[in-house]
């Protein structure tokens, strides 16, 4: 095996010492540069190397019980090449000097392998290097500091809120990541960054005569410390005989309390009437419309046919963009990526191909204006800057496309609240908290059903009902919508394991919006027998 | 150094339980050389190689246990990983549910590694790229694709002294052609544990005369129609009906095995063990030494797997549980093989032609996509047909239909059966062409 031992001047340090805090900056300069050096010896036109170190910890409870406690940590470096025009990656564990020039020259034989079949040479997008930069989620309370028992006591608290308050059975889980990575390329650029995030799902359940029903959490995944589960009264949204919606903070139990309460209701309210109904979304159900309407069919990648292989292509094609009149949505709807809002999953000072980070519109007064790409995509939608959205789950897998924060503008004109929205609503379906999602390979039709279900009548909610999914056509849908709340009630949610690519690589995207209405919408009943 | 020997790992893990304090300790060694090329718009996109070993340290006191891993092996980060596992054990409430370690076990023969796969090159890589994108260019089409092979060892070794290891290779590939115009579109899938098996160009070539007969589909109603599931259509459905046969969510009423006690039922049963729900014919198993999908004779605790017949003649036969579940229900613990579930649904002999031949109307599923849970209590999902939908009339394909949304339960589908055909390898399972009556299809799909 033998030890595996990185070079300082004069001195040696182990990796295991290394590896209980960050590496050195000037270290990770070093090896960085170690492979830019070999690469370009090998014949490549541009390098990159990303050293990471990415920590995770899981704490999965059930009921009365910690299941599991995990801690995993991973350290390596990946190294991207040009090399004739072509692609090439590798990447490998082993942090010696030897090693990562070996591993560089591997990723430029591969580039030369593959560049005889290549027809379109690799064209970036120029970025001026940025020299030596650093950049930190801004966290509160970094939540790999808290003790693990205060962390496993939390979780044990929320079940014990939802066993006493009407579930039968409760899963929670908290899942923390820190990624440490650094990114130098042969633009000149060596930054490194410190990114935190977390989440903590439950999944609720409740078994009666006549069957079971399930309730999942209300939290989002964010970009933030253990101060994201302080709950504080400030970041709670109240809906009228429906639910609590969350901002900033997060009450955990006060959710599981929720929960058991609702779940006992699940299992004896009335299942939904089809048809036609105006449905008015919560923003945790509504982020994940974005997501799968809006996020996914803008990625540029996927409209190029790039990932016509595994997720798919897309309905929103160039030519609609290039018409600048494609009407996405009704005028109220603009729609924005950045990959700097605040508390959100993307949020980060440099993406993985060093590009800094920023915002831009991509639907604007419900015209279709713009998509999401990377250094050598841009140049195909006629723009010569980057948009900053190229990502890598760890140093393991070479980076690519990956989707930004996707966020629905709130109400500009008023600062209407849910309860307003509803207020205006004659016959509706107030529907909370994300469930069952379903879109077709080019995001034209999609199928979503939700946590929680309120019949509207005469502008009030009357009941909670079960067994609703709506259907629609993504440019119907937007095009439906006619009143968005505003700012105040406007919540980040997000996904924190969003698969793309093959291999398979996740990424965590959050999706900010406010409370929106959509008119006439299909509504179907799921309920079946067996 | 990612792909270590039996020797080797057994010298690894012997060190890592010499710095162990705790009650006991099991550790895992996983070792991967994967290599990859991706392809689209007619060229090469990505391709690459990574080499990884990763071990996980699991350390228990009494009731309280811990895990944490790494991926280097110095002897100060074994040590490093040993010790953070034991804090973190330490630090952990009881859990009532951890089992003992096994005591030494016996396993028979693995047959999981095949030269030809380890020796894949970027060569051969850069070929079965190749295979799609020279004969889409002849034919005005757009062709992309992924091929991935991978060479892993996973061992596992525990204080109590019992030891496994294994080292595997597989290869899997996968194609999508689509018409210039973005009219038609074809897929194909294969995978194998021996490379020498593949024939990319040939698979290829389905992909690409599928997306030819697909273009300008036509519209038919939403509504049931009898349909044939070519086994990449029928294989999702079909692992998560097995996905959802765990023991202890039915025994506890949140599965739709749970059985539901009529009024005065005395001693009722938890589960639908033994009750048949479905077609005679439906068949499902799982067996590591099965020739064309062979899997380790270990599960991830050191357990040894032999077949395991789970649906026989329609009747659920067996239930996957867990050490504990089946030690606090008196049952027996019926584990899977670890890296992944292996399933086998065995079916006739007739090929996927002859089903169409033998078809007065019906339509050809090429694959589903998206897939996902409506509800738990009666398995229903939701999700579209993709690349390559076709009405069959008289024992004939008609003309290509669009694509269309599904709202339908496996439970269902395997009461409909009207025929099983040849089962082949998807996915890492055995999977025969299905023709099922009324499968619910609820709305139409402009994609292609």
């Amino acid at each position: 095996m033998g030890g595996l031992i990185l070079p300082i001047t004069g001195n040696m340090v182990s990796a295991a010492q290394l590896l209980d805090r960050p590496m050195d900056v000037a270290m990770k300069k070093q090896l960085a540069d170690i492979a830019l050096n070999a690469a370009k010896s090998a014949g490549a036109s541009y390098a990159d190397a990303r050293i990471g170190r990415y920590l995770n910890q899981f704490i999965t409870t059930r009921e009365k019980v910690v299941n599991n406690v995990v801690n995993t940590e991973s350290a390596g470096i990946g190294i991207r090449v040009i090399a004739n025009g072509t692609w090439g990656f590798a990447s490998t564990s082993k942090i010696t000097p030897d090693s990562i020039a070996k591993t560089a020259r591997q990723a430029v034989s591969i580039a030369k392998a593959n560049s005889k079949f290549q027809t379109e040479p690799v064209r970036l997008a120029p970025v001026k290097g940025v020299g030596e930069v650093s950049w930190k989620t801004p966290i509160v309370k970094n939540a790999f500091e808290i003790p693990l028992k205060e962390k496993a006591d939390m979780l044990l608290e929320v079940n014990n809120a939802a066993l006493s308050s009407g579930a039968s059975y409760i899963r929670s889980v908290l899942f923390l990541v820190n990624e440490q990575k650094y990114f130098a390329s042969t633009d000149g650029s060596y930054i490194d960054q410190d990114v935190h995030r977390l989440w903590a799902p439950f999944t609720a359940s409740a078994v009666g005569k006549s069957g079971f029903k399930q309730r999942a959490s209300m939290g989002n995944p964010v970009g933030m410390g253990f101060e994201y589960l302080d709950g504080k009264k400030e970041d709670k949204v109240f809906v009228d005989g429906a639910n609590v919606g969350y901002n900033n903070s997060y009450d955990m139990v006060e959710d599981a309390t929720n929960a058991g309460k609702e779940l006992q209701k699940k299992l004896t309210a009335k299942s939904v009437k089809p048809g036609k109904y105006d449905i008015v979304l919560d923003p945790a159900h509504l982020m994940l419309t974005i997501h799968e309407s809006v996020g996914h069919p803008l990625e540029l990648d996927r409209v190029l046919g790039y990932e016509a292989n595994f997720a798919g292509t897309s309905f929103a094609t160039l030519d609609k963009w290039k018409s600048k009149k494609f009407q996405y949505g009704s005028n109220i709807v603009n729609l924005v990526a950045d990959k700097t809002q605040p508390y959100s999953l993307g949020h980060v000072g440099y993406d993985d191909e060093g590009v800094k980070t920023k915002e831009w519109d991509l639907v604007k007064d419900g015209v279709l204006v713009n998509y999401q790409a990377t250094r050598d995509q841009v140049h195909m939608i006629d723009q010569n800057e980057s948009h900053g959205c190229c990502y890598s789950q760890s140093w393991r897998d070479v980076q690519f496309q990956r989707m930004p924060n996707v966020s629905l503008k709130p109400n500009q004109k008023e600062d209407l609240s849910a309860n307003d929205i509803i207020k205006g609503v004659e016959k509706g379906i107030y529907i909370a908290g994300r469930g069952s999602f379903s879109i077709d390979q080019q995001r034209y039709n999609f199928q979503f059903g939700g946590q929680l279900f309120f019949e509207i009548k005469d502008g009030k909610i009357v009941d909670q009902i079960e067994d609703v999914a709506y259907q629609s056509n993504t440019q119907d849908f937007w095009n439906s919508c006619t009143q968005l709340a505003g700012k105040s009630d406007y919540r980040v949610g997000g996904s924190f394991f969003d698969g793309k690519g093959q291999p398979p690589q996740v990424s965590a995207v959050s999706h900010g919006c406010p409370t929106a209405r959509f008119n006439n919408i299909n509504v179907l009943n799921t309920k079946r027998k067996v | 150094m990612s792909i270590v020997t039996e020797k080797e790992a057994k010298k690894i893990l012997t060190k890592v339980l010499s710095f162990s304090k705790a009650d006991e300790c099991e550790c895992n060694l996983n070792g991967q050389l994967t290599g990859n090329i991706r392809y689209a718009r007619n060229t090469v996109t990505t391709a690459g190689e990574v080499s990884d070993l990763t071990l996980a340290v699991q350390s228990t006191y009494g009731k309280k246990v811990g895990v944490a891993t790494i991926n280097e092996f110095d002897d100060a980060s074994i040590e490093k990983v040993v010790r953070r596992a034991e804090e973190l054990a330490k630090l952990a409430p009881d859990n009532p549910e951890q089992m003992p370690n096994l005591k030494p076990q016996k396993y028979s023969k693995m047959n999981t590694y095949f030269d030809s796969t380890a020796k894949i090159t970027p060569e051969y890589r850069a070929k079965a790229a190749d295979d799609g994108i020279t004969p889409s260019k002849k034919n005005k089409l757009v062709a992309s694709g992924f091929l991935t092979d991978s060479h892993t060892i996973s061992a596992i070794m525990n204080s109590n002294g019992l030891f496994a290891y294994n080292v595997a290779t597989n290869v899997s590939f996968s194609a999508t052609i689509r018409t210039e115009d973005g009219k038609g579109s074809g897929w194909v899938t294969r995978d194998y544990s021996d490379v020498s098996k593949m024939n990319t160009a040939k698979a290829s070539k389905i992909a690409i005369d599928k997306s030819i007969a697909s273009a300008d589909a036509k519209e038919l109603e939403p509504g049931k129609y009898t349909v044939i599931l070519e086994p990449a259509a029928g294989v999702g459905l079909l692992g998560r009906l097995f996905n959802n046969m765990g023991q202890r969510s039915a025994d506890e009423g949140r599965s739709f095995l749970s059985y539901k006690a009529k009024d005065g039922e005395k001693n009722p049963p938890k589960n639908k063990l033994g009750e048949k729900m479905f077609d005679e014919r439906v068949n499902i198993y799982s067996d590591p030494h099965h020739p064309e999908v062979p899997t380790p004779t270990f599960a991830g605790d050191g357990a040894p797997v032999e077949k395991t017949h789970w649906i026989k003649n329609g009747k659920i036969q067996t239930l996957q549980n867990s050490r504990y579940w089946a030690d606090k229900t008196g049952t027996k613990y019926n584990p899977t093989a670890t890296g992944g579930n292996q399933w086998l649904m065995s079916g006739g002999d007739e090929s996927l032609e002859e089903m169409i031949k033998n078809t007065r109307r019906g339509i050809l599923v090429t694959r589903l996509w998206y897939i996902r849970q409506i509800d738990p209590q009666t398995l229903l999902y939701t999700g579209l047909t993709r690349d390559g939908t076709f009405y069959i009339e008289n024992g004939k394909i008609k003309y290509p239909v669009k694509n269309f949304r599904f709202n339908e339960s496996p439970i269902v589908m395997l009461n409909n059966i009207e025929a099983l055909g040849k089962p082949v390898r998807i996915n890492g399972n055995m999977v025969p062409p299905m023709k099922i009556r009324d499968f619910t299809f609820s709305s139409l799909s402009d994609a292609v």
